[in-house]
């Protein structure tokens, strides 16, 4: 054998001495090749296993075949002593060949084993396969994505409009008909956003209460004004955060939900099964959801006040030393039943934006996962957010007007 | 000696895939009940049996995605269970699975979900990979331009395809089909029926096919073998399925609709012998 060139090992002399470590039902010959001058040109002798299990070896190796053919006017490429091949080596083998041809060299297969062939065939290379992926300016994108994602959000606000619009409609088609009430989704979303919700909001209102009310005997002890710390808890829990606290939660809890729930059956084509049956989905999904929240919401925020007001005592009179009977009368003055309607008059409002744009969201999604987990995650950002910008509205307006 | 070579004669194909005295069951209730089968290497072994019957539960257990209370199954003569980790991983590499409803990546494009197991298993440049996805996916017979289109764009039929040429892309041995036709019209799942039997003479693959297609039954499968109590009741090439006097299966076969395609095919001469 007058060898021209040698690339890398040649498998045949060592059949496992560089796999010696692999499993022996597993081992696999390396593919490799060898050049060689001969009457009819030069040879090269491809060998080995030329699978996708020899992984970069099989690049590596159509690249010396590359640079072994260059320049040369014609060459052979001898697969006969090719042991094992899949679509993997018989396309490499293939793409090698014709990179041999863009550069002038002839190169033609021989000794293709019978089982080979329809593989080769087959498996053939074919041109222009993969268009390079356009690379965008990074200024230019930066500056367009800005203008698309303003543009997003107005026509997000448009469309939140237009199916408040909807919804509304359907809620008055619904309230000419008894027969189109659906309560039994509705109590089963009352359960669901009520009842399984109210052991974790009496919690977190239960912590801040405390906290609110541990920070006022601090602070307010350098004043030697302890008294006041029930009314701050009283005023603080009552007109804000028991509202807020519980929105914020129910937002997280059950817009969650919504948009999921919601989101999976527009993927299913379940919402599409609905329309065809002559069902509103807004009145069949929709409705229910949004009325179990704009129900659930006050008894919540009801419970939550409790809550924070419970902490507050709690801590008042371990730490504060006011007991229980005084903190309650610190309680019972006039004003504070106004307070506490002030913060119950806002719950509605809360559930009405939270179910809005939970289902809103869950109708946006399309149809791969991708899209459900990024609308879900939507659907409770804006749904925190515009709770925080309603109670602001609230907070104006109730100043504005003297309450 | 495995029990599963033991059993297989000489003059047969080697065994790929042995199931041995299987039981698989679900809390009270047992579905496989020491169920035999053995998988030839190179064969189309067509796999019927009646709604509910087990055909998937059986499929799945093989895979290794359903747990088994009794029983053995081995691969290539080795038992599954007596695999370390790696092993198993390269059992796993040479199978391809195509399931029911696609199951491809819904956030992922086409030519994305063909090379997401080769990005995981193998070595290869990006551009050998994305090559290797177009070539994949022109051999299941889908053009180019599908390849960035996500499945939620694709039509039943393409979504099949789709998922054949992610189940070939690491170039398997073994391919698992559950129901691959299903879904399909006529025209449509003879076409893949072509392409399974050209696919498997061309690159030699192991198929384990469920199917309810009568005509993928008599088109492109060696062997059948049909599912009744939670055992093989009946195993061999589809002429003597046809012969077989067992109520069921000579319903299925013999029945209005198995009846038409018998005569159908036999007047063709397509029928395996």
């Amino acid at each position: 054998m007058r060898g021209l060139k040698k690339f890398h090992r040649e498998s045949g002399d060592s059949p496992c001495g560089f796999f010696s470590w692999m499993k022996p039902q597993l081992m696999t010959m390396a593919p490799s090749i060898a050049a060689e001058r001969t009457d009819e040109g030069v040879v090269l002798r491809l060998s080995g296993d030329w699978t996708l299990r020899a992984g970069a070896a099989l690049e590596r190796e159509a690249e010396a075949i590359a640079a072994a053919g260059a320049g040369l006017g014609k060459a052979w490429l001898d697969v006969s002593a090719i042991g094992a091949l899949d679509t993997a080596g018989a396309f490499i083998i293939d793409r090698t060949r014709h990179e041999l041809g863009a550069g002038g060299v002839e190169a033609r297969l021989r000794g293709v084993k019978s089982a080979h062939a329809p593989l080769l065939d087959e498996a053939r290379y074919r041109e222009n396969q993969t268009s390079p992926p356009r690379r965008p300016y990074l200024l230019t994108s930066l500056v367009a994505d800005i203008g698309a994602t303003i543009v997003a959000a107005i026509r997000d606000l448009w469309a939140g409009l237009d199916f408040l619009g909807r919804v509304i409609a359907a809620a008055a088609t619904a309230m000419l008909s008894l027969s189109k009430w659906r309560v039994t989704p509705l109590v089963f979303h009352l359960e669901s956003f009520g009842l399984r919700g109210a052991p974790i909001i009496f919690m977190i209102n239960f912590f801040v209460g405390a906290i609110v009310a541990q920070q006022g005997i601090l602070q307010l002890a350098r004043f030697g004004a302890t008294a006041l710390t029930v009314e701050l808890v009283g005023i603080l829990t009552l007109r804000e955060l028991g509202v807020l606290l519980t929105s914020i939660m129910v937002a997280g809890r059950s817009g969650s939900a919504i948009t999921a729930e919601i989101g999976a059956m527009k993927m299913r084509e379940e919402i599409d099964a609905l329309r065809v049956m002559a069902v509103d989905p807004l009145q069949a999904l929709v409705l229910p959801r949004l009325g179990a929240l704009v129900i659930a919401l006050p008894i919540l925020t009801l419970l939550g006040d409790v809550a924070s007001l419970f902490g507050g005592m709690c801590v008042a009179w371990v730490e504060g030393g006011v007991s229980p009977v005084a903190f309650l009368a610190g309680l019972q003055e006039p004003y504070m039943l106004q307070r506490f309607s002030v913060g119950l008059i806002k719950a509605p409002f809360m559930a009405l934006i939270i179910g809005l744009i939970g289902a809103a969201e869950g109708f946006a999604v399309k149809g791969s996962a991708e899209s459900l987990g990024s609308k879900v995650t939507a659907s409770v950002v804006k749904s925190i957010f515009m709770v925080i910008v309603l109670d602001g509205c609230f907070a104006m307006f109730f100043a504005a007007v003297n309450y | 000696m495995s029990p599963a070579e033991s059993l297989s004669s000489p003059s047969q194909k080697p065994v790929e895939i042995g199931v041995r005295g299987l039981e698989v069951g679900f809390g009270g209730q047992l579905v496989m009940r020491g169920l035999d089968l053995d998988l030839l290497r190179g064969e189309v072994l067509g796999f019927v049996g009646a709604s509910g019957a087990g055909k998937s539960v059986l499929t799945r257990t093989i895979l290794g995605l359903l747990p088994k209370r009794a029983g053995t199954i081995t691969v290539k003569g080795r038992d599954i269970d007596a695999m370390d980790v790696a092993e198993r991983e390269e059992i796993e590499r040479r199978w391809g699975v195509l399931f029911q409803q696609g199951a491809l990546f819904s956030s992922l494009t086409v030519k994305q979900n063909i090379e997401a197991p080769m990005r995981e298993h193998l070595d290869i440049s990006p551009r050998l990979r994305g090559e290797l996805a177009m070539l994949k996916l022109s051999l299941v017979g889908l053009t180019p331009d599908a390849g960035d289109k996500f499945p939620s764009e694709l039509s039943g039929g393409m979504i099949k395809r789709a998922a054949l040429a992610r189940a070939l892309a690491l170039d398997p041995e073994v391919l698992f089909l559950d129901e691959p036709t299903s879904g399909l019209d006529p025209i449509g799942a003879g076409e893949f029926d072509t392409l399974i039997g050209t696919l498997q003479a061309t690159l030699g693959l192991t198929v384990f096919m469920v199917t309810h297609d009568l005509d993928s039954l008599y088109a492109i499968c060696d062997r059948v073998a049909v599912l009744g109590q939670g055992r093989v009741a009946a195993i061999g090439a589809i002429d003597e399925l046809l012969r077989s006097d067992d109520a069921w299966i000579h319903e299925y076969f013999h029945g209005k609709r198995g009846a038409g395609r018998e005569s159908a095919h036999r007047s063709r001469g397509v029928v395996k012998v």
